[in-house]
């Protein structure tokens, strides 16, 4: 179609060739060159040879070594478990959302352990985190998670929409199918400079906000749907609160796309001046980040029920329906429910939520309390039943040509 | 298309045009086909509305304009670097022509990390602007700007640098003889020989920028309206579980990517014909 | 040469700008990784690039890009060799089927994929059903590197192959010799130079992939997390230390790959020296 198009620099190389390399008269040449090739050939060999131990060892990764190349290396390896030979692994893979981490890379610990002492077998917990409305995404179109722990209701609706959840998942585990909870707070610099207490303060014309797209990112609807109760709660009509909204999202800096992504606008990068944040992220930066920032709790916010499910389809395949729920249903452990308080979730179980309370009267937290007791309980919650649900909160607020859009409209 | 087959002698037809077409569909045609597929969900109306909502059009706009500004910015300094790198000799020139591919060895992602801790308000490079001209750099589109610059920049350098290898240098010397100053010998001489490979290399760069999202999305700072990038609005409408949205955008673009391409053909042949015709 | 090197003032003008320019846009955020990888001492570093996960990845960057050279390498030559060896119909518009890739978006990459093999898609029962698994597993990971580095091997072929004519070839057909012979001893000679800098430039693209594998890859940890994804998510995980010194490793192996090539390139030179 044209010559010389990709960046390539053989260009008067290949002239020079011509006059050099008429067959047989190039033999002296090809030694080097052979040379050449069987080192680099010899390093891909090498690598390749490396990847596919790693590969076996995954369970995943046979592809390198089958002659097909796509064939399923990765059902192949969980196929083999479902035999129910005793001391064979049992592999879950529990998608989840961005700021569960180190939560679960705590709680798979113990329910390793747990699942090992309980039934002698043991069981290896994949983990794979992402945006939550992307992940229950992924799941529906064939990532094959065996238990979602998604940011909300909604988004395992849609894992359930696309027929991999039996219905009623809402009510297979206690509380409503979710072991914690936690809520949207402020995180602010130290000092606390712009003297932002409350969800008002944050239409004031010279606060920077940062929050994520609730387009983009399934937990900043909460963000939002906190503010417009705010708002609400103020005796505002629908348009005034709607006004509200514009103001405050016409003072975000940054609209990063996840929730990790404006946690590392706010604090690696130094943008705006509040960050509305899940609880147990803005504990995190406190604890990362000590004595630079503060949490501000605001008089009312919303209730985040992240909620579990088994992914019923999935289980059946890999035969791991048993483990999958035991799985789900140790998070309501008070083993575990200690380590999601201490991974500044709020458990669900009273008697440990009570435990982690802290006494105090300001609403702002400048340090992690030294003894643990952490939970604000002066704060007013709404939940997502204030707005219909979330299909009703979706369609309302969040889908296109909907509320969240008409406040970017000129 | 075997039509003319017989009229090489050359063996080996069946065998390289089986595997090319063989790959071709089912790394690049059958894919692409699914996405005309997802698309034809919609009636002609609900597609021509979703393609032409004011926040798609802001995100084509933005996506387009930075594309532009950067492939341009590329397009200079890549033929810059090609004459430097051709025609002179000084120390370190080997280190820079290494390092010229490596935009495309780092992932986006990274780039686009690094750019923008480099380019807030308070990083090594953000910090010097804000506070001396009070520009912001990061979370504006001349942050997109310079993430596309940076993954641009191969492009036009290997592309203009293997022709002008190539160009005698005799003719400018004949150029100059006859009393030609430097600037028309390059205008007269030069230029047209390294133009088609110059607008190629500006096309591919303009058409990679157009489609970037692994390094922008970390630097745009995604403002609706304002620094939010087409591919940005694709991500969000899957987010929306809205596939024959995604997919029709997607189509914009794809349809965008080809228009490109074959503008970029049907200039190199015209350029060349016009300078074989000089010649 | 003398006439240019006469140009004193431009030339240093010219050079200034050039390193200017690469020193602000590729080599302060080259800098900036090293720099902030080996913030925490060189043993965090050490810790970071050895971690279990880390490794994994690493493994899966390596696999990915082994198949995509193998595949594109394959499909560069008969590309390459079809399109200028023979004349028929339908050149061009293959010709700008095989470039587009490189002008797709990354995310639409991924997406045509997941599209194609996702639970939706009406082939994902035939696959089901056989236990195969693209999407959210490896295959899909190499697909898309394959994808994204599509036309670097061809593209670098295709003007070589064109400069050097068919002459040559139709000669050795008269004499008898079979497509295999013809390949070996007269095509690749002539292309063998293009076709490494095609490989290195497929090998550098291909590790770096980020945006269509994040999009097929579902990210389980250990599994289907590349090199790049798994910089990603020590980034999310607020590890930047982790997440650059990971990248380094990234660099790192560029810098090899680009080594690799300088190399090869001068003793490819020196054997064509000593020839003529």
């Amino acid at each position: 179609m044209r010559t010389e198009q990709y960046p390539h620099r053989n260009g008067n190389r290949e002239v020079r060739l011509k006059e050099n390399s008429r067959p047989g008269a190039g033999k002296p040449e090809y030694g080097v060159f052979k040379r050449a090739a069987a080192v680099f050939l010899a390093v891909l060999v090498t690598a390749g040879a490396l990847a596919g131990c790693g590969g076996s060892s995954s369970g995943g990764t046979a592809a390198g070594s089958s002659a097909g190349g796509s064939t399923g290396a990765g059902d192949a390896g969980n196929d083999t478990q479902t035999a129910d030979g005793q001391g064979e692994v049992i592999e879950l893979t529990n998608v989840s959302y961005d700021p569960t981490r180190e939560l679960y890379a705590a709680y798979n610990q113990i329910f390793e352990q747990y699942y090992e002492e309980l039934t002698g077998r043991q069981v290896e917990v994949t983990q794979s985190h992402g945006g939550s409305g992307k992940q229950a995404l992924e799941v529906s179109n064939g990532l094959e998670a065996d238990v979602v722990t998604l940011a909300l209701e909604g988004d395992v609706q849609v894992v359930a929409d696309s027929g991999l959840i039996d219905d009623g998942f809402i009510s297979e585990f206690p509380v409503d199918s979710s072991p914690y909870t936690s809520t949207i707070v402020f995180l602010v610099r130290s000092g606390n400079p712009k003297k932002i207490y409350d969800w008002s303060d944050l239409i004031r014309e010279d606060v920077g906000v940062i929050t994520p797209n609730p387009k983009t990112s399934g937990g900043a609807m909460w963000n939002y749907l906190a503010a417009w109760y705010f708002f609400e709660q103020q005796g505002q009509s629908e348009e005034e609160i709607l006004e509200s909204i514009r103001k405050l999202y016409g003072n975000v800096v940054v609209l990063d796309s996840g929730a990790r992504g404006a946690t590392t606008s706010f604090v690696e990068n130094g943008q705006g001046d509040v960050l509305l944040a899940w609880e147990n992220e803005a504990f995190l930066s406190l604890k990362e980040y000590p004595g630079e920032y503060e949490i501000v709790v605001p008089s009312v916010s919303i209730l985040c029920q992240p909620t579990v499910a088994v992914v019923d389809e999935v289980t059946r395949k890999h035969g791991t329906e048993e483990a999958a729920a035991e799985y789900l249903n140790y998070l309501y452990s008070d083993e575990a429910q200690i380590i999601e308080a201490q991974n500044f979730y709020r458990p669900s179980t009273k008697e440990i939520y009570d435990e982690f309370v802290l006494e105090t009267d300001s609403s702002t937290i400048t340090e992690i309390p030294a003894d643990g007791h952490w939970i604000n309980d002066k704060i007013v919650l709404t939940d997502i039943t204030h707005f219909g649900g979330w299909t009703q909160a979706r369609s309302k607020h969040f889908s296109d040509g909907a509320y969240f859009d008409q406040i970017y409209e000129q | 298309m075997k039509a003319s087959k017989s009229r090489s002698i050359i063996p080996g037809f069946g065998l390289s045009f089986g595997v090319m077409i063989t790959i071709l569909s089912l790394v690049v045609l059958l894919p692409l086909c699914s996405l005309v597929v997802f698309t034809l969900k919609l009636t002609p109306s609900e597609f021509l509305y979703t393609i032409t909502r004011p926040r798609v059009l802001s995100g084509y706009r933005v996506s387009i304009s930075t594309a532009l500004a950067a492939a341009s910015v590329n397009t200079v300094m890549g033929l810059i670097m090609a004459w430097v790198l051709v025609r002179y000799e000084f120390p370190g020139k080997k280190l820079i022509d290494g390092i010229i591919e490596l935009p495309f060895a780092l992932p986006t992602a990274v780039a686009g990390i690094s750019l923008t801790h480099l380019t807030t308000t308070n990083g090594w490079v953000g910090k010097i602007f804000f506070d001396r001209f009070g520009i912001r750099i990061a979370y504006t589109r001349l942050g997109i700007t310079i993430a596309l610059i940076f993954i641009g920049i191969p492009f036009v350098v290997r592309s203009v640098q293997p022709v002008l290898e190539k160009i005698d240098i005799q003719y400018e010397e004949a150029a100059m003889i006859l009393g030609a100053d430097r600037r028309t010998t390059f205008l007269r001489v030069i230029f047209p020989e390294i133009l088609p490979s110059l607008i190629s290399g500006f096309t591919l760069a303009f058409a990679r920028s157009i489609g970037e999202y692994g390094s922008v999305v970390f630097i745009a700072g995604n403002t609706p309206y304002e620094t939010e990038i087409a591919p940005l609005l694709i991500m969000s409408e899957l987010q929306e579980f809205d596939y024959a949205a995604a997919t029709s955008i997607a189509l914009v673009m794809l349809a965008i990517a080809f228009v490109i391409l074959s503008i970029n053909a049907v200039l190199q042949s015209k350029v060349s014909r016009r300078i074989s015709g000089l010649a | 040469m003398t006439l240019r090197n006469n140009s004193g003032p431009v030339k240093w003008i010219l050079i200034i700008l050039v390193i200017l320019f690469l020193a602000v846009f590729l080599i302060l955020p080259l800098v900036y990784i090293l720099m902030t990888a080996l913030g925490k001492g060189v043993e965090v570093y050490k810790a970071s690039i050895t971690d279990k996960y880390a490794v994994k990845a690493i493994q899966l960057t390596v696999q990915a890009t082994l198949w995509a050279v193998a595949v594109n390498t394959i499909f560069g030559i008969a590309a390459a060799w079809c399109l200028t060896k023979y004349a028929f119909r339908g050149k061009k518009i293959i010709s700008t089927f095989i470039d587009l890739p490189v002008t797709v978006s990354p995310i639409i990459a991924g997406l045509i994929y997941v599209l194609t093999f996702g639970r939706q898609s009406f082939l994902y029962p035939i696959l089901d059903s056989r236990g195969i698994q693209i999407i959210f597993a490896v295959p899909g990971i190499i697909l898309a590197t394959i994808f994204v580095t599509f036309p670097f091997i061809s593209r670098e072929l295709i003007p070589v192959l064109n400069a050097q004519g068919t002459d040559e070839e139709e000669a050795a057909a008269l004499m008898g010799a079979g497509t295999f012979t013809i390949f070996r001893r007269v095509t690749f000679p002539h292309i063998k130079w293009a076709l490494l800098y095609g490989i290195v430039l497929c090998t550098a693209r291909a590790m770096g992939e980020f945006g269509a594998v994040s999009v097929l890859s579902g990210h389980l940890r250990g599994k289907t997390n590349t090199l790049p994804l798994y910089i990603e998510l020590l980034y999310q995980g607020y590890d930047y230390t982790g997440a650059f010194a990971a990248s380094s490793i990234l660099v790192i192996m560029a810098v090899l790959v680009l080594i690799l090539r300088l190399f090869l390139e001068r003793r490819g030179q020196k054997e064509l020296d000593i020839h003529k």
